[in-house]
C-alpha cells in the first residue's frame, strides 16, 4: 500500500512535470531554443493566482482564468522583446538571454513579494478519497491532476494534428524556410506557441502550486530545469514524449525519494538526464536529425 | 622608445599590459592598506575580488575559447574548496609551514577539479550547444547535492565516508568529523592572503593565455568557429575540447582553494546554480574570449553593490539586466544597423579632424 500511495504521489508530480514539458518542447520543436525562463513564468502564474485568490479573494477559477491571460501576454512579450531580435544570433547568445529572462523574473518577483514562502491555498474543491479501509488515501489534488494533463496532452495533439495553426508549427518545426515558401507566418507561429506554452503553464502552475502549498519567487526555477529533463528524457519536439517523460520522471523522482535518499531526490533526476542523452540523446519517442554541412 | 615598443608583437603587449594593470592595482591597494587609508569593508573584498576573477576569466576558456556554455562551474570550484580544506585541515599538525602547505593545497585542488573536469568532459562534451549547457548545470547540481550529504572523518584507521550522518562514520576516539553534510567545513586554517590571491590571478591569466596564443589555443578556437571544418583539417575535437575545459576546471578549483582558505565555514549549497551565472554575467559583460574584460568586469561587479548601497537589493535585477542588453546590443539586427551607422559617422568625424590636423601640419 506504502509503494502505491507513492506511485500515485510519483504520477501526480509527474503529470504536473508533463504540463510543464509541453511548454519546453513545443518551444524547443519550434524556435530550436531552451526557454530557460519557462519555469519563472510558472512562478509568476502562481504568484497571480495568490494575488487574486488569497490577497483579493477572488473566485479560484476566475483567478486561474486571469493568471492564464496574463502568462499568455508575458509568453509573447518575452518572445517580442528578448527572443525575437536574437532569431539568427548564435544559439549561445540566444540561451544567454535566456538565462537573464530567467533571472529578471525571479528578481522581479523578489523585489514585490519578498524572498520568504508564502502559503498558496488549493485551488482544487475536490476532498481526498481513502480506500482500502483508510491505508490508501488519495489526494483530490492528484484526483484532478493527473485527467487535466491527459486532457491537455489530447487536446493540444488534436490542435496540432488538425487546425490550420497547428499544422503550420509543424511546418516552422521542420523546415523553417520551407514553411516561409509554403505561406506560413514563421513570426506569428512562434509567437503562438509561446502564448499557449504559456498559458497552459499557468495551468501546470494551479495544480503545482496547490499540491505543494508554498510559493516563492525562486520555486518555479527548479520544478522547471526538472521538465525540461522530462521533456528530453521524452523526446524534445514530442507532445506525447512530454506526457511519458514527465510521467515516468515524477515517478523515478518520488520512488527514489523515498527508498533511496530524500536529499539526492535531485541529484538522481539529473544523473537520469545525462543517461538519457549519453544512451539515447534523442529521448524515449525522440527523432533523429542528421547534421548537414 | 615608441618604435622598440612597437616591434613587441601585438599579442605581447596586450599580456604586458594586463598583467601591468593587476601590478598596479595591488600596488596601490597595499599602499592604502599600509598608510591606513582604506577602509574594512574593501580590505575583505580584496580576497574575494581575485577569486571571483579567477572564475571569471577560466570560464571565459570554456565560454568565450571553446564557445560552449558551462552553467556548472561552481561545481569546479566546490570540489576545488572542498579537496584543499580538508587537505589543510590534515596537514595542519605535520605541515608546520604554511607557504608549503597552502601551496600543495592549491595544487591538490586544482588537481582534483582538473580531474573531474576531465571525467565530466569526457561525458558532456559528446554533446552540443543547447544540451551541454543543461548537462553542465546537472553536474553542478549534482556536486552540490552530493556534497551536502557527504559525510567525512578520519581517525588512525583513515578516512571514512558516510552518507547519513557523523555517528555512521564509526569513528574511533582519536578521530574527527572533517565534512559535516550540510554544515560543510569549519575551521580550516586562514591562509589566503591578497598577495597569494594576487599570484594566483596573474597565473591564471598567464596559463590561459599562453594556452590560447599556442598551437593548442588555435585549435580550440577553430573548433569554436566551425567544428565541422576543423575536424576535417585534422583537429582531434575530443582532445581539444576536453583539454580547455579541464584546464578551466583547475583553475575554477584554484579558485575555490583560495576561496575555502579565506572563509570560515565552506558549504556546498554556496556553489549553486546562482554563483555559475554571476561569473558568467562577468564574462558576459567583460566580452566573451576578453580575458581583460573578465578581470575589469569581476572587480567592478564585486566592488559596485557595496559602494552603492542603494543598488545591493537591485543587485541580481541588474545582472538580470545585463545579460539580455549585452545580448541584444551585440546581435539584434536593429542594435547592429545603429551601431555600424554610429561608428561610420565617428570615421567620418574622425578622418575629417585628421584631414585638418594634417593641413594645419
Amino acid at each position: 500500500m506504502n509503494f502505491l500511495t507513492h506511485l500515485l504521489n510519483g504520477i501526480s508530480l509527474g503529470s504536473v512535470y508533463s504540463i510543464i514539458a509541453l511548454g519546453y518542447t513545443m518551444v524547443y520543436g519550434i524556435a530550436k531554443m531552451i526557454n530557460f525562463a519557462h519555469g519563472d513564468v510558472i512562478m509568476v502564474g502562481g504568484f497571480i493566482i495568490f494575488t487574486f485568490m488569497n490577497t483579493l479573494g477572488l473566485n479560484p477559477f476566475l483567478s486561474v482564468l486571469i493568471a492564464m491571460i496574463l502568462c499568455t501576454l508575458l509568453g509573447i512579450t518575452i518572445e517580442r522583446v528578448a527572443y525575437k531580435p536574437l532569431r539568427k544570433a548564435p544559439s549561445l547568445a540566444v540561451l544567454i538571454t535566456a538565462i537573464g529572462v530567467s533571472y529578471l523574473l525571479q528578481n522581479l518577483a523578489l523585489l514585490i513579494f519578498g524572498a520568504e514562502a508564502k502559503s498558496f491555498s488549493s485551488v482544487i474543491p475536490v476532498k481526498s478519497v481513502s480506500l482500502a479501509g483508510g491505508r490508501l488515501i488519495i489526494s483530490g489534488e492528484t484526483l484532478v491532476t493527473i485527467p487535466i494533463c491527459v486532457i491537455i496532452m489530447v487536446a493540444l495533439n488534436i490542435f496540432v494534428k488538425k487546425s490550420k495553426t497547428g499544422r503550420g508549427m509543424l511546418a516552422v518545426s521542420e523546415d523553417k524556410e520551407a514553411a516561409v515558401l509554403m505561406g506560413v507566418n514563421v513570426n506569428k507561429t512562434i509567437a503562438i506557441t509561446f502564448a499557449i506554452g504559456s498559458a497552459i503553464a499557468a495551468i501546470g502552475s494551479a495544480l503545482m502550486f496547490s499540491t505543494y502549498t508554498n510559493i516563492s519567487p525562486t520555486s518555479g526555477a527548479m520544478p522547471g530545469i526538472k521538465a525540461f529533463v522530462a521533456a528530453v528524457f521524452g523526446g524534445i519536439g514530442s507532445i506525447p514524449g512530454a506526457m511519458i517523460g514527465g510521467i515516468l520522471l515524477g515517478i523515478i523522482e518520488i520512488l527514489s525519494r523515498a527508498y533511496i535518499s530524500t536529499q539526492l531526490g535531485d541529484a538522481i533526476v539529473f544523473l537520469i538526464l545525462i543517461i538519457v542523452l549519453l544512451v539515447k540523446p534523442t529521448g524515449i519517442l525522440g527523432k533523429k536529425i542528421q547534421e548537414k554541412v | 622608445m615608441k618604435a622598440k615598443l612597437l616591434k613587441i608583437n601585438k599579442s605581447t603587449r596586450s599580456v604586458i599590459l594586463t598583467v601591468g594593470m593587476i601590478l598596479v592595482a595591488y600596488i596601490v591597494c597595499q599602499s592604502l592598506i599600509a598608510t591606513g587609508n582604506m577602509s574594512n569593508l574593501l580590505q575583505n573584498l580584496l580576497i574575494s575580488m581575485c577569486y571571483y576573477s579567477i572564475m571569471a576569466v577560466s570560464l571565459n576558456l570554456t565560454v568565450g575559447i571553446l564557445g560552449e556554455l558551462s552553467l556548472g562551474h561552481a561545481g569546479f570550484m566546490c570540489i576545488g574548496a572542498f579537496t584543499g580544506a580538508i587537505f589543510s585541515k590534515c596537514t595542519v599538525d605535520s605541515i608546520p609551514n604554511t607557504f608549503i602547505r597552502f601551496t600543495l593545497a592549491i595544487l591538490i585542488g586544482a588537481l582534483a577539479a582538473g580531474i573531474f573536469g576531465i571525467i565530466i568532459g569526457i561525458v558532456v562534451l559528446r554533446l552540443k550547444g543547447d544540451y551541454l549547457a543543461i548537462v553542465t548545470l546537472a553536474f553542478g547540481e549534482i556536486i552540490k547535492n552530493v556534497l551536502n550529504v557527504l559525510y567525512i572523518g578520519y581517525d588512525s584507521k583513515g578516512i571514512h565516508f558516510s552518507m547519513k550522518d557523523a555517528v555512521s562514520l564509526n569513528l574511533e576516539k582519536d578521530g574527527a568529523v572533517l565534512v559535516k553534510g550540510a554544515q560543510g567545513i569549519t575551521g580550516t586554517p586562514r591562509n589566503a592572503t591578497f598577495t597569494v590571491g594576487v599570484v594566483l590571478l596573474i597565473l591564471t591569466y598567464l596559463i590561459v593565455v599562453n594556452l590560447v596564443y599556442s598551437r593548442s589555443g588555435r585549435a580550440i578556437m577553430a573548433i569554436r568557429d566551425n567544428y565541422i571544418a576543423a575536424e576535417s583539417v585534422g583537429i582531434n575535437i575530443t582532445k581539444f575540447k576536453i583539454l580547455a575545459f579541464s584546464i578551466s576546471a583547475a583553475l575554477a578549483g584554484m579558485a575555490g582553494v583560495l576561496y575555502s582558505h579565506n572563509i570560515a565555514t565552506v558549504q556546498s549549497s554556496k556553489f549553486g546554480y546562482n554563483l555559475s551565472i554571476m561569473i558568467l554575467v562577468f564574462v558576459v559583460l567583460g566580452g566573451m574570449g576578453n580575458l581583460r574584460g573578465s578581470i575589469i568586469a569581476a572587480v567592478l561587479l564585486t566592488l559596485l553593490p557595496e559602494y552603492l548601497r542603494f543598488l545591493r537589493d537591485y543587485r541580481m535585477l541588474i545582472y538580470a539586466i545585463v545579460l539580455i542588453v549585452m545580448m541584444l546590443y551585440n546581435w539584434s539586427p536593429a542594435c547592429i544597423a545603429w551601431r555600424s551607422k554610429y561608428s561610420q559617422k565617428m570615421h567620418i568625424r574622425k578622418g575629417a579632424a585628421q584631414k585638418k590636423s594634417e593641413k594645419e601640419v
